[in-house]
């Protein structure tokens, strides 16, 4: 199985490169955009979909500063 | 070998960048038309870029043999003898038009390569340095160079500091000509056993030829691609993408550090025969020059290289510019333990070919034979060019946009200076790079003229020091490329004359625009005249280096940009030279020949002047005895300070050595000139030979027996005040101004 | 004594600390891939980058077997010593509290830094003085230390917090200035910039690392006695 997890980081931590990268789009010539925030994407196959919520806890997220959530890429949601 | 029906047409051969007639001769050398292995592969070696066509037969005037030269041009680097049964490899190259399209990752791969160059000879690298040129930071041109300056140093810095070597020094020029064209230079520097530096030449046919390091993709093929398969065509999407894809290589100082340390262990186990860096043009490049310098043949078998793409040509697996990978010849009873070694360090290493007395390089893809040529054809006898050099007689250069009003004040003049793009202090740029990694920094940026980095010391005796400098400003070139080489070579020497070291060696980037117009032939050959002289009078010989050519664009060429690097060595890291003053009470001198010009200087270019017709002459013998002079002082403790004069002049020097010290001074100038130099060039004017030095009076008394000197004041107070003409200026204010290149990163 | 500094495939100062940690007794490098600690009677988790910093930093490393030996020595009490990527790696580890993020600058940033000492009683403070300064190399991209404010609050309770960087010198956005912490326990310390570094005046100017190793040697000596 194809899973893919998305790796964010915590709210009210400071993420200043999403800070960077929301003031630089208005430079550009992107306007109204807001709430910018910079994570993680890991892509893997599993043989075991279980195993997945472990291994974000233990080495793929870091659970004390970090948000993740796992999406399965074979359309079973 | 493939039919002829596959053959590579001319017009494909001349896409690759050969002429007409090098097209011609590679098929006399081949006694028929060259397939599209051979094609790609002669098409890189006899390329510019690994040929030096238009520039080895200046290059060979060059100065190159000395009495601690080791290893001279030839090799991956050179080396020095430093003492202590210790050499130091050095070198300094280029990788321009990467970084022109990349930055990050030109300059990562600038240094990756720069390194592997210092380790295939077996040598530990212990320092980085850089040298960099951009287009002016504001003006239109501005975005593009912020864009260039934040790239190139956030790659040298996160390639550096993830691979463990301290970046230590280093220099930034911000000029017009290099809009279009920026340089990116990196030199390296390691440390290694005099008699364990190691050879580059493959020998032994019978032995082994090993791959190792990552695996080999599609990097850097793209102008190759031209000769990618017809018959693959489109709906082969690993195909289109590859068409597609960019010639940026990607570096992983990560996996060049496991290939370091799995390289000298190799070596520390006597397990190589010879040893040999992938860098421009790959594996052909590499295993070609391997088996030139050894007068052997060489086998490769493409399917035995690791990849990381499928499908992949045996031409595009011979060009790949992978990073992070070495060659290296095994005897064959050693094979094994070479591959255990390459497991324990988790890098690649495949046996890919063998030795042979063929003198010829062929390629095989398995058993079939796709590549067949001389040895002596790819690498010897590749056509050089003789220039035809023709002094230019108009200027080819326009002036500066002007940036201070010609009725500034010397306060205000002093303060647009010092906050001018190629004076204000690169402290947010050197912030980036780890500088103390490896416990050898005595003097970091903006400590010292040079850095100085200590070596072992023997038992109970003072500590032995290292420093290194690289310099080489372009615009005084272009006024002049005679003196003004002369004078980048002369503030390299200065620059460790300040720290108390004596030139051992240079390494040098000639960095120009194209050859085959007179004007610019003219400014390669005078600019290489004037090294070979200075490195003669100095006894500071060219033990390595590097061409970067055709730097030019629809704006016209940069200016000639000849970058030096010097090693010195100093015999107590304690008595090190710093910049800053150390002791309010303390004398301030100025010393040495120093006949300062506004011409071709930081001052003409604020005002928007155009380049002079030449420098101003002046006596390089007197030069080098007063470098002679300083060095002593400084190694006899004589002095508290001692700072090079140069962009900027006088007054920069004066505040560059109130700010590193954190004292003021008050100085007076009217006695010290001979009466026909106008104020503005006593206090700004550039030139060779001006040394800032501070000290006790019956130090500088001593001193001056040797050479001209002036006492122009002393240390103290909180503000740099000059008399005659007036200036006051507060060390707030100058901390103020020498601070400002930190907007640019905003 | 003897100090084991362990060294990972990336690691770049492990050399540095090795020296460091000669200059007060014996020393050796003990290799990620072994679970031997040699009878070492400290560790030193050194600085750069293992593991290419992938994922994130310290995050692989924290799993080797030289690690595992770490944690069952911490757990039984044993002194060890986090530098940069090393205070990273026992984050990650959980040996320490609070996680490391990316700079506030984002900016890999080398300053020499003044470190205010707040708690001089710890084995690794003993030979500095209360409220000393200490002058010290810093170099990180991801050394802004985090921890949530109910952890902080405890931490401030026991005295966790050993090293805070002087005023002004807090470049990388750490919370209430945190440069280093230790344990509830005691005998296991982080901190980001590079005592290793600040060992001689030759080389920096600053030998007021030293006293970090020193003090280390002190408890030891004083746990013998």
């Amino acid at each position: 199985m194809r899973a893919r997890v998305l790796i964010r980081p915590k709210a009210g931590i400071l993420d200043p490169q999403g800070t960077a990268v929301e003031r630089a789009l208005p430079a550009l010539g992107f306007a109204g955009v807001g709430n910018v925030h910079i994570g993680r994407l890991v892509e893997l196959d599993v043989e075991d979909p279980s195993q997945l919520e472990p291994m974000c806890e233990k080495l793929l997220a870091n659970p004390l500063v970090e948000d993740y959530e796992v999406q399965r890429l074979d359309g079973s949601g | 070998m493939p039919d002829s029906a596959t053959l590579p047409t001319v017009e494909e051969a001349l896409a690759l960048g050969l002429t007409r007639e090098e097209y011609e001769l590679v098929c006399e050398k081949q006694g028929r038309a060259p397939n599209q292995v051979e094609l790609a592969m002669y098409s890189l070696l006899w390329s510019e870029h690994c040929a030096y066509k238009h520039s080895r037969k200046l290059l060979r005037t060059l100065p190159t043999e000395g009495q601690y030269v080791l290893m001279g041009p030839g090799e991956n680097a050179g080396a020095v003898d430093v003492g202590g049964g210790l050499a130091c490899a050095f070198k300094v190259e280029s990788h321009n038009h990467p970084s022109a399209v990349e930055p990050f990752q030109g300059a990562a791969t600038g240094v990756g390569g720069i390194l592997r160059d210092i380790f295939a000879i077996g040598a530990r690298p212990i320092a980085v340095l850089d040298s960099l040129r951009f287009g002016e930071p504001s003006g239109p041109a501005g975005a593009r160079t912020r864009y260039l300056l934040d790239g190139a140093v956030s790659g040298i810095s996160h390639y550096g500091n993830s691979i463990g070597v301290p970046t230590v020094g280093g220099e930034v020029y911000f000029e017009d000509p290099y809009e279009q064209n920026c340089l990116v230079n990196a030199m390296a520097l390691g440390l290694a056993r005099s008699d364990q530096l190691v050879s580059s030449a493959a020998a032994g046919p019978g032995n082994v030829i090993v791959l190792f390091g990552a695996s080999t993709g599609r990097d850097g093929i793209g102008g190759a691609s031209v000769l990618a398969s017809a018959e693959l065509g489109a709906g082969d999407s690993d195909r289109e993408s590859a068409d597609m894809r960019p010639t940026v290589q990607v570096g992983d100082p990560f996996e060049e550090k496991k290939l370091l340390e799995c390289s000298l262990e190799l070596l520390e186990q006597g397990l190589l025969v010879s040893l040999q860096d992938l860098g421009a043009a790959g594996l052909t490049s590499s295993a070609a020059e391997m088996a030139s310098k050894g007068e052997v043949g060489v086998d490769i078998d493409v399917t035995k290289v690791p990849l990381r793409e499928a499908g992949m040509e045996p031409f595009e697996v011979m060009v790949s510019e992978s990073q992070e990978r070495m060659l290296c010849v095994v005897e064959p009873h050693n094979v094994d333990a070479v591959m255990g070694l390459c497991e324990k360090w988790e890098v690649n290493g495949a046996a890919i070919g063998k030795v042979t007395d063929s003198q010829r390089m062929r390629v095989l893809d398995g058993s079939e034979l796709v590549g067949d040529m001389a040895v002596r054809a790819l690498v010897d006898d590749c056509p050089l060019y003789d220039l035809h050099p023709v002094k230019p007689s108009e200027p080819i250069y326009q002036p500066p946009a002007p940036r201070l009003a010609s009725d500034a004040t010397p306060t205000e003049t002093l303060l647009a200076l010092l906050a001018s793009p190629n004076i204000v202090s690169r402290r947010p740029l050197f912030e980036q790079y780890d500088a103390v990694v490896q416990s050898r920094t005595v003097r970091r940026p903006e400590q010292a003229d040079a850095a100085v980095l200590a070596l072992p010391a023997a038992e109970g005796g003072p500590v032995p020091a290292l420093a290194v400098s690289i310099d080489g400003n372009g615009r005084r070139v272009a006024a002049d490329p005679y003196r003004g080489t002369i004078a980048a070579v002369l503030e390299c020497a200065s620059n460790l004359a300040c720290v108390g070291a004596e030139p051992l060696g240079t390494t040098n980037n000639l960095n120009f625009g194209n050859p085959e117009k007179g004007h610019i032939a003219w400014q390669l050959t005078e600019a290489v005249r004037g090294l070979g002289e200075a490195c003669r009078v100095l006894q500071a010989p060219i033990v390595g280096g590097n061409v970067s050519l055709y730097n030019e664009g629809s704006t016209g060429p940069i200016y000639p940009t000849p970058v030096i690097g010097m090693v010195g060595r100093l015999p107590d890291a304690h008595r090190a030279g710093r910049l800053g003053f150390q002791r309010a009470g303390e004398a301030i001198a100025l010393v040495g020949p120093f006949d300062p010009s506004l011409a071709a200087g930081e001052l003409e270019k604020l005002h928007g002047l155009p380049l002079p017709d030449e420098l101003e002459q002046f006596d390089l013998d007197a030069v080098r005895d007063a470098q002679l002079a300083i060095r002593d002082a400084v190694r006899a403790g004589a002095l508290s300070s001692a700072h090079d004069i140069a962009e900027g002049g006088l007054a920069i020097a004066l505040a560059e050595c109130c700010l590193a010290g954190g004292l003021g001074a008050e100085v007076g100038l009217g006695e010290v000139f001979r009466e026909h130099i106008p104020p503005p060039a006593v206090l700004f004017g550039e030139g060779p030979g001006g040394f800032l030095v501070s000290g006790q009076d019956d130090a500088l008394l001593e001193l001056s027996e040797r050479v001209p000197l002036w006492v122009i004041g002393s240390v103290g107070g909180e503000a740099l005040k000059v008399a005659d003409p007036a200036i006051t200026i507060t060390l707030a204010e100058l901390a103020d101004a020498h601070g400002g290149l930190g907007a640019l990163f905003s | 004594m003897k100090f084991g500094v362990l060294q990972f495939p990336g690691s770049c100062d492990e050399v540095d600390a090795l020296g460091a940690a000669r200059r007060v007794g014996d020393a050796e490098l003990i290799w990620h891939g072994e679970r031997d600690l040699r009878g070492a009677d400290a560790i030193v988790v050194p600085g750069g980058f293992s593991y290419g910093d992938y994922l994130r930093a310290g995050a692989i490393a924290r799993f080797s077997p030289a690690m595992e030996s770490v944690i069952a020595f911490a757990a039984d009490g044993g002194l060890v010593l986090g530098i940069c990527n090393g205070f990273q790696v026992l984050c990650e580890a959980r040996l320490l509290p609070g996680a490391l993020l990316g700079n506030a600058n984002l900016r890999f940033t080398s300053r020499q830094v003044d470190l205010e000492v707040v708690e001089p009683e710890t084995p690794f403070t003993s030979a500095c003085a209360p409220g000393e300064l200490l002058s010290i190399p810093a170099k990180h991209s991801s050394g802004r230390y985090y921890a949530d404010a109910p952890t902080l609050v405890a931490m401030a309770e026991r005295g966790q917090v050993v090293l805070r960087y002087a005023a002004g010198e807090n470049f990388n956005g750490s919370v209430e200035d945190i440069a280093g912490v230790r344990n509830e326990a005691g005998n296991v310390f982080g901190l980001m910039p590079h005592p290793e570094h600040a060992v001689d005046e030759l080389i920096g100017g600053s030998a007021d690392g030293l006293g970090i190793f020193q003090s280390m040697r002190l408890a030891l000596e004083g746990a013998r006695a």
